[in-house]
């Protein structure tokens, strides 16, 4: 068990190492010069070869690949220049470990944009997920406990409805009805829960439903689905021969079963979510990962969007993780080795 | 031999030693196509103490007939008519409550697969524990001690630790005793065995029949036991009565029916059974055709389509006319061919080819 998950983490980690190579010589040897997009709008030729060399970029992608990894691990300096960090070290700029390099465009470090704005995509995913887990599970479950009724028949053709819809469809109808003109809730913005627990909750009401809607309308069906597989199981007949309620036949022996393919599904759902959901922060003005990702893509602002890739992988990867271990707790007859 | 037109079998007065008694029990279950009836107009009696053995092709309504037993048709879409006396009881219309406080502790049921019938996600031991304590308020400690005293009485070595194993670290025959012991930790009046050895080796099929028949005579259940393997039902049987697509076509004593069977499906079923104790025959004598829809079952006697004796019948009675069956009688027989010439016909055609 402890062997497997090392030898998870190990691979996990080499498929890291190849995934940030990917993403850095994808940005790195674009048809765009680095430098240039660095430099900014006022730029002359002599500044464009400062800001090369004070990047790097005018190293070879190799070098600059290496220098990029040591950041990560033990920080760097810009320029990379040992005689002027002697002669001159005011000309320096140090930074720090884990260093992702520096967004010109943001006028910020990487880490810090993305310290700063992780935890709003992060605390949102995480409101979306207890919506979509509570809200699709129970609908899945009176859907398949009234096969063929009609709360199943209504159950089923909303969630097919709510699927079938944009995202940013359902965000801006959200927006427009719920906020603005219905006022039912405040106009959506973030309040760190830290704070304002209740204030997040109002604040962020609207995009974790949006976020949500999608995944409520397919965990509904999934659930019905699985429900209804078990309970054509014939250790759910052994349950009701021996005597059991109905109660205990439903939410212990079905569910227990029925769930489990779930967990898997949700672990990577959220996961995937983690590093930001672009279209609904996008929607609703949240500036969480999903939007610096779409606002780094328009500017080809190189070391943000290599941070944001390798974060949304890294996500995934743990995520994939954590649910294949959790896997030989939930099930007993998984065995890892 | 009288031909009777009336087509359900009138019910006889229950023999006051009968605890279980089956009144024209009808199970049928609207489908798409046409109504199916699983069972059609079942009458038998069972005493305590006693083992029938139910014997039929697949689809004959034998598994059928025991959840409705057990009560499992309900909440389906299964429509089930007739009386089920238990103990005095009527198991067809007693409420929900009642049905659940028998389940499982004065009725109890094995089933045919015990790998697809145990919870894989739940140990052994906790299946079994929370069969005994749905029926027993006992603490979880008191339940556990119980149920390591029954599979160890059922034959599982180490039951202290193979209580806390999951059904699938158990072997096939291991996994059908911890069945049985989770059927007789309530102690039972009645046992149904659905198919119980129809998933095991022959060696464990052997060993698990003998385990039911020495918990029977401990115990003092009554045991039903439902097979296609007539081998199963002639070890542990004491009545055996053959089905044939939802209807009782023949009923005896066990060694009435296997040395002089009457009815010509009967015949069919013991000529397609090989034998082990005598010189190779040159072949088998299978059943012409397959069993017949339950949707629209042949008009008169039900077999007539499959039977080889039809031609001993005067006229076209077997397809107009529906067999009388006497369900009073020691050895009633479905058939239309009269009795003395059946036993004659078993002695000349049908006995040269066991």
């Amino acid at each position: 068990m402890i062997a497997y998950t090392i030898r998870r983490i190990l691979s996990a980690s080499v498929l890291l190492v190849i995934l940030s190579m990917i993403t850095f010589g994808i940005f790195t040897a674009g048809a765009r010069d680095p430098a240039r997009q660095a430099c900014g709008k006022n730029c002359t030729v002599t500044l464009i070869e400062q800001t090369r060399k004070a990047y790097g970029y005018d190293q070879p992608i190799t070098v600059q690949y290496g220098r990029f990894v040591k950041g990560l691990f033990v920080g760097r300096d810009f320029p990379e220049d040992k005689a002027l960090k002697k002669s001159n070290p005011e000309l320096i700029t140090r930074c720090n470990a884990p260093c992702f390099g520096y967004s010109k465009n943001f006028t910020s470090l990487v880490f810090d944009l993305i310290k700063q704005r992780l935890p709003i995509s992060i605390n949102v995913a995480i409101f979306a997920f207890i919506l979509w887990i509570t809200l699709g599970i129970s609908g899945g479950l009176v859907a398949a406990l009234f096969r063929g009724r009609w709360p199943d028949r209504l159950l089923v053709s909303v969630s097919l409805v709510g699927y079938s819809f944009p995202t940013f469809f359902i965000g801006i109808t959200l927006y427009t009805y719920v906020a603005l003109k219905w006022n039912l809730v405040p106009k959506p913005e973030y309040i760190p829960p830290s704070g304002d627990f209740i204030g997040f909750l109002r604040g962020a009401i609207l995009p974790a439903v949006t976020l949500a809607s999608i995944y409520i309308a397919a965990y509904v069906r999934l659930t019905r689905a699985y429900v209804l597989e078990t309970m054509s199981e014939d250790y759910l007949r052994t349950a009701r021969a021996k005597g059991l309620s109905n109660r205990t036949v439903i939410f212990k022996h079905t569910l227990r079963a029925a769930l489990t393919p779930i967990t898997t599904i949700a672990g990577l759902d959220i996961g995937a979510l983690l590093a930001g959901a672009a279209i609904t922060e996008t929607v609703f003005n949240f500036d969480g990962v999903g939007r610096l990702a779409v606002q780094s893509a328009q500017v080809q602002d190189l070391p943000t969007n290599v941070a944001i890739v390798l974060i949304a992988a890294t996500f995934i990867l743990v995520a994939n993780i954590v649910v294949d271990v959790l896997y030989a707790f939930i099930d007993p007859r998984v065995k890892y080795s | 031999m009288t031909l009777s037109l009336d087509v359900t079998d009138r019910s006889p007065v229950a023999p006051a030693d009968a605890f279980l008694s089956v009144e024209d029990l009808k199970v049928h279950f609207p489908t798409e196509d046409g109504l199916v009836k699983a069972v059609d107009g079942l009458t038998f009696q069972l005493a305590k103490g006693r083992t029938l053995g139910i014997v039929g092709e697949s689809g004959s309504g034998k598994s059928v007939t025991s959840q409705a037993i057990m009560g499992l048709h309900r909440g389906t879409r299964a429509q089930v008519t007739g009386r089920i006396m238990f103990d005095g009881e009527d198991l067809v219309s007693v409420s929900n409550r009642r049905l659940r406080q028998l389940r499982g502790s004065a009725i109890a049921m094995i089933f045919q697969d015990p790998l697809s019938a145990l919870h894989p996600y739940y140990t052994i031991g906790n299946q079994i524990v929370e069969g005994y304590r749905v029926h027993h308020d006992v603490k979880k400690s008191a339940a556990r001690t119980r149920v390591i005293e029954m599979l160890d009485r059922v034959g599982i070595p180490n039951p202290q630790q193979r209580i806390d194993q999951y059904p699938h670290e158990f072997s096939g025959g291991m996994r059908q005793r911890a069945m049985i012991a989770m059927a007789l930790v309530n102690d039972p009046k009645l046992l149904i065995a659905d198919e119980p050895t129809t998933a095991l080796d022959v060696t464990v099929q052997a060993q698990i029949l003998q385990l039911l028949k020495d918990l029977q005579s401990e115990f003092g259940s009554a045991i039903i036991i439902i097979t296609h393997d007539l081998g199963v039902v002639a070890e542990v049987a004491d009545d055996i009565m053959v089905m044939y697509a939802g209807q009782v076509v023949e009923r005896a004593e066990v060694n009435e029916l296997f040395y002089s069977p009457e009815h010509p499906y009967t015949w069919g079923l013991l000529s397609s059974m090989p034998r082990m104790d005598e010189a190779r025959q040159d072949r088998l004598f299978p059943i012409k055709g397959s069993p017949p829809s339950l949707i629209n079952p042949p008009s008169g006697c039900v077999f007539h389509t499959r039977c080889e004796f039809r031609p001993e019948v005067a006229g076209d009675a077997c397809r107009t006319e529906v067999p009388r069956f006497d369900a009073d009688s020691p050895h009633p027989v479905r058939c239309h061919i009269d009795p003395a010439r059946r036993r004659e016909l078993f002695r000349s055609t049908i006995s040269a080819r066991l």
